[in-house]
């Protein structure tokens, strides 16, 4: 009977929004048929290009952090504002009014950039310097503050923390018999021990791997579901995220490497002499780009898949008749289930690859 | 030269294409032999598949 009142609660909480995306889309459409018509008034040729570039500037805008929580059209939370500049800066987002106008704080006025969301320093009247390339030449003070992204990364870290403590709980109270929501991560959990950590690492060391090997497994993976919801949020999708993530793989690699790694890298044995000093740059260089190439795969695989997905909505307007609803709507569909498949399966090969690093960091060789 | 950049972008699809493709093939082949070794073919298959990605998300930021 429960069963049924959960599922019965689960779709109409579905429909519910499945409905507010519809309708965010639609009005969303009418804004940009409107504007249509106001640029046809003025000119009739540019029409098309001008649609473009608004969708353009849209999918950009949505790939940006921003420092301000974007709800529905005119529904958002202001941010902080933690801005280091000679002295300590705090205040509210809601002083930029979503960037449209100067904010002043103890003397000093800042503006945010129209193309890349960053705050600069300008003087009273709010105006951003470009240079001939392009770029703000205005100063930049060092930003501090919580935008989107940092909320959304809080928000699932409270997720993360309060499922695996609720199952943990669960444990000790049961005598060892998993109970609570948190139970459907117990085979998750198991499956990278018993699949990922043992037959990449060994037996022998995995242990003191596995609390960061789960913890990058279901951050990125529920970063990435989060990022698929309507809050449209682009957390991994962002360089510098990824990158950290992997700074600390590489770190834990480094710094937990044993004798025997080192001289894989620097004296690798069973080579000829020669050889050797060959190898041991390019080996050195490898410890690099390992990493490198884990941050340069989540992000771009995140960020490619916004990307498209945003374009193919885009469609809809470019279309202008009856079939680009339905070719947009399907090819989104088709798109979103795989997005939810690359969801689970960057978490899982940024998982696996960190595995096999700290596996060969932590090898011993027996010659 | 302007646009040479999108041949390479369109290169570089192809090849990866191909790379992936390989990888697949080579893959189906293998379960259709020893269908009792599916899982540890898939993840040495997602793992090389990703390998490829990587590098073709690279190069394509580069192009």
């Amino acid at each position: 009977m429960q069963r049924k009142k959960l599922l019965i609660l689960f779709t109409f909480l579905f429909l519910l929004t499945y409905y507010q995306t519809n309708a965010q889309h639609n009005s969303h459409d009418e804004k940009v048929q409107d504007n249509v018509h106001n640029i046809e008034q003025h000119e009739s040729h540019g029409e098309a290009l001008t649609l473009k570039e608004q969708i353009k500037a849209d999918i950009n805008h949505h790939l940006l952090d921003s420092h301000d929580f974007h709800i529905w059209q005119k529904v958002s939370f202001p941010l902080p504002i933690i801005l280091w500049d000679n002295g300590l800066h705090f205040f509210s987002s809601s002083k930029f009014h979503h960037g449209e106008s100067v904010a002043e704080n103890n003397g000093n006025y800042y503006a945010i950039s129209h193309k890349n969301g960053h705050i600069y320093k300008t003087d009273s009247s709010g105006v951003i310097h470009y240079n001939k390339k392009g770029f703000e030449s205005n100063e930049k003070p060092l930003d501090l503050s919580i935008t989107k992204n940092v909320v959304m990364i809080i928000i699932t870290s409270l997720i993360i923390f309060l499922l695996f403590s609720g199952l943990a709980r669960s444990y000790a109270k049961n005598g060892g018999i998993g109970k609570g929501p948190g139970r459907i991560l117990e085979p998750i959990v198991l499956y990278i021990r018993d699949e990922i950590a043992i037959p990449n690492i060994g037996e022998k060391h995995y242990k003191k791997y596995m609390n960061y090997l789960l913890t990058i497994f279901f951050f990125i993976w529920f970063v990435n579901l989060f990022g698929l919801t309507p809050l449209g949020v682009n957390i991994t999708g962002n360089i510098a995220i990824t990158f950290s993530l992997a700074i600390l793989t590489y770190l834990i690699t480094t710094f937990t490497a044993k004798k025997d790694y080192w001289k894989h890298i620097f004296w690798m044995p069973g080579v000829p002499a020669p050889m050797k000093i060959i190898l041991a740059p390019i080996e050195l260089l490898g410890t690099f780009i390992k990493p490198f190439a884990l941050m340069i795969r989540l992000y771009a695989n995140m960020k490619a898949g916004h990307v498209v997905l945003m374009s193919i909505i885009g469609l809809m307007f470019l279309f202008k008749s009856w079939i680009g609803g339905p070719l947009s709507f399907g090819l989104a569909f088709g798109l979103m289930i795989l997005e939810l498949l690359v969801a689970a399966l960057q978490a899982y090969i940024f998982t696996v690859l960190s595995a096999l690093y700290f596996g060969s960091a932590a090898e011993e060789h027996e010659h | 030269m302007e646009g040479l950049n999108y041949v390479g972008a369109g290169l570089i699809v192809i090849g990866v294409g191909i790379g992936i493709g390989r990888i697949g093939g080579s893959a189906m082949d293998a379960i259709a032999r020893q269908p009792e070794a599916t899982g540890k073919i898939q993840t040495a298959m997602l793992i090389a598949a990703a390998l490829i990605e990587g590098i073709g998300f690279a190069a394509l930021f580069a192009a």
